[in-house]
């Protein structure tokens, strides 16, 4: 008798179950095992999605049922596209996406190239810069509320330290210029981490023979940094840039949290609008056309990307 | 033997009559917001309970989450709640959407006048259509927005000798928005007691209401008005009138001369912490805090004292305050009218404002000891006579979302010019009533 796992698995089914399997085909059978997880994906996915696709073309109120529903067309599209707010929520999503991706990328790659060296106290660093993300934004946005508090915040104050400023002079949450730097500057922070540890796992997998061969080559520090270093890590780079722009297209906690969409609409990013438009003012069919414009163009964007991704990844 | 007897019946009756009044006994969820006199009812539901046999459980939610909160529950008609303390805006909603229960034939079978609450309050959080004879609340707690201010620096000879020589005027209770402008700015910046104070902490929260309730402090002594004629929408000429484009610009300079630092998001509890912490010679805040701010053992008794929101073209004062109704949704809905029946006692809502909360029943309103029960309960009355509320339609929220923005825009972010935030502001309403059908 054979003591293949297949074998074995095979004896071990009743005979009563084995005898209906017998009869299905292969492809039946994977049916069968993978029907559970597509009844699950279309019930929670699929379908809520045609349905606000449906939705988006109605005056649908959720918090009016016994209201008439009308269909209307294109108009929350066209109504949407040609407001002038939401392209200033665009801009100032666009303003936070651009600044965080730009500096998380910076400084996560620095701090990973840092730690990637060999040093005492190496994995107690790396425990404290990593801090940060494990908190919950909700902490976070509280948290920093308080620093930049003009009067008795520290950031005020640090800032007064540097410049000799009056720390009450400038309001980061206050200020429409300083305002959406300040919810960079907390994205930022509180993100950066996250970048470093994709960046470190990528630095670490760059084999040492490689760095050896250069080194018998003569090739300079700078010239390894850019030949050997740069285009290795670039897949890792360009992943964490995919995760943290999607999340952050979607950011909505911490900005509420800080500024509520203040001062005025100036940090009122696409999310903090939708959220509005749907669970406050309850226009469910216009905040549906919203959604489906920001769907289109998250994932426009990321497919983009992942092609792009796709071919570093080739070369 | 007889003893025996009539010990068997005694025992059977009142097993019966416990059983009855166990089987009867229901446990009701009361919602509201989480403030001073929600601590208060607590304490006078006690009464209920005992009398009753039922069981009150209380739901209490912040206030800057307490309008999503509820409205979701209703939305999605939630059992939650059996009785609900809604937001006077909510009326329109609660009773077209079906919210609410419609209380006038509970009213007329258990003899409940509506004569016997202040008329302002009736009309306020009662009625729907407006000022119509069709209740679903009962007035539960009357409120404006008044305000409080350090009556011991105000007292100060020294300080009163500065404001003198700064504007030749005595230093007193303002007696017009102008004036609390220039008292504001007279203490902005200014040195008391070794610490830098400000001048007056106001509303200019951004996320639910606070901006629109406090702009509105100023806007109704200006003679802002919603509509040229009532309940025709036609907003042009009314919404952006000079006499509104002046207060928005007024209030404006108010934020920017005469507020603390930061305070770009304030609201409530931004005030309080503000004037305990000696911060500010002036806030604005609902008189439902006023009993718990003269109780205050730092800032409160004899440093205290409060006045009426000042008038300039008119008296006015924004309308805080709620009714009680009972929620459609409710399976207990008997013994929550029990309790509404209860609550509008004359005796049960003298000890309502006992305890700090604000009646509305004319019974308390009108004893002749009422205005000097409470240092500020003639400021409250004075208020109650002057009142103007928001749009109470069932798009309310739409509607005072729409203001907040254009409000925030120009008095925050320093957007475009007050005109335009108002011109703005019409483009939004009527866009919103013309999604609802009514215009």
């Amino acid at each position: 008798m054979s003591d293949r796992t297949v074998d074995r698995v095979a004896q071990a089914t009743p005979e009563r179950v084995a005898r209906k399997i017998r009869g299905l085909s292969d492809r039946a059978i994977a049916w069968i095992f993978i029907s559970p997880t597509i009844f699950l994906l279309l019930a929670i996915n699929i379908f809520p999605l045609i349905w606000t696709i449906q939705l988006s073309f109605t005056n649908y109120k959720a918090n009016r049922i016994g209201r008439e529903v009308k269909d209307v067309g294109l108009r929350n599209y066209e109504r949407i596209l040609t407001d002038s707010d939401t392209w200033l929520n665009m801009q100032a999503t666009a303003h936070f996406l651009f600044w965080t991706i730009f500096f998380q990328v910076l400084i996560g790659f620095t701090l990973a190239w840092l730690i990637n060296k060999k040093f005492k106290g190496n994995d107690l660093w790396t425990t404290i810069i990593v801090l940060p993300m494990m908190l919950s934004p909700a902490v976070v946005g509280n948290f920093w509320k308080f620093l930049y508090q003009p009067q008795i915040g520290l950031f005020n104050y640090i800032v007064s330290w540097f410049t000799g400023k009056d720390p009450s002079s400038f309001e980061m949450l206050g200020s429409v210029t300083l305002a959406p730097w300040a919810i960079v500057i907390v994205d930022t922070w509180m993100w950066t981490p996250f970048v470093m540890l994709i960046c470190l796992a990528g630095l670490r997998s760059i084999p040492d023979y490689i760095y050896e061969a250069a080194e018998i080559d003569r090739a300079s520090k700078l010239r390894q940094f850019f030949t050997i270093t740069i285009p290795m890590v670039l897949p890792f780079l360009m992943l964490a840039v995919l995760f943290r722009g999607i999340e952050n297209f979607k950011m909505f906690d911490l900005v509420v949290q800080l500024t509520g969409g203040g001062p005025g609409s100036v940090t009122e990013l696409t999310s903090i609008n939708l959220k509005r438009e749907a669970f406050e003012k309850w226009r469910t069919g216009y905040a549906s056309a919203y959604a489906i414009i920001l769907f289109v163009t998250v994932f426009g964007l990321a497919s983009i990307y992942v092609k792009a991704l796709n071919k570093v990844k080739q070369r | 033997m007889t003893y025996t007897k009539l010990a068997s019946a005694s025992a059977i009756v009142l097993a019966a009559t416990t059983l009855s009044t166990k089987a009867n006994a229901e446990d009701l969820t009361l919602c509201w917001a989480a403030w001073d006199p929600a601590n208060a009812l607590v304490e006078l539901s006690k009464e209920f309970e005992a009398e009753s046999g039922h069981t009150m459980n209380f739901e209490f939610v912040p206030w800057p989450n307490f309008a999503d909160r509820m409205l979701n529950e209703l939305n999605s008609g939630g059992k939650l709640c059996d009785l609900l303390i809604g937001d006077s805006q909510w009326i329109g909603g609660g009773a077209e959407n079906g919210h609410y229960v419609k209380l006038n034939d509970f009213f007329d079978a258990e003899g409940i006048s509506m004569d016997d609450f202040a008329p302002a309050t009736v009309y306020a959080y009662s009625t729907w259509p407006k000022g119509t004879p069709n209740y679903y609340a009962l007035p539960a707690m009357g409120d404006a927005n008044g305000w409080f201010y350090r009556k011991d620096w105000f007292e100060n000879p020294e300080i009163q000798a500065a404001y003198k020589e700064a504007t030749g005027q005595d230093l007193r209770e303002p007696e017009s928005q102008k004036e609390l402008l220039q008292i504001a700015q007279f203490f902005q910046g200014r040195e008391i007691d070794g610490k830098t104070v400000y001048g007056a902490a106001i509303f200019t929260e951004r996320g639910s209401e606070g901006i629109t309730m406090g702009v509105t402090g100023a806007l109704y002594p200006w003679g802002f008005k919603y509509e040229n004629t009532p309940g025709s929408y036609d907003m042009e000429g009314a919404v952006n009138s000079p006499e509104a484009v002046e207060a928005l610009e007024f209030y404006k300079e108010f934020y920017e001369t005469a507020t603390p630092p930061g305070y770009t998001n304030s609201y409530m509890g931004e005030s309080l912490d503000a004037f305990k912490s000696g911060q500010v010679a002036m806030a604005m805040n609902w008189f439902a805090f006023f009993p718990g701010l003269y109780a205050d053992p730092n800032t409160g008794g004899d440093k205290i004292d409060f006045f009426v929101n000042p008038p300039q073209n008119q008296a006015g004062s924004t309308l805080g305050g709620q009714g009680i109704s009972v929620v459609s949704y409710s399976d207990k809905q008997d013994a929550a009218l029990e309790y509404i029946k209860w609550f509008a006692q004359p005796e049960v809502q003298a000890k309502w404002w006992e305890l700090g909360g604000y009646s509305a029943h004319n019974s308390v309103l009108e004893d002749p000891g009422f205005v000097d029960s409470q240092p500020f309960a003639g400021d409250f009355l004075e208020a109650m006579a002057g009142v103007q509320d928001f749009w109470q339609e069932p798009a309310y929220a739409e509607l005072l979302l729409a203001m907040q923005k254009r409000i925030h825009d120009y008095v925050v972010a320093d957007q475009g010019t007050a005109q335009e935030a108002l011109n703005l502001l019409i483009e939004d309403w009527t866009e919103v009533f013309e999604d609802e059908g009514k215009l």
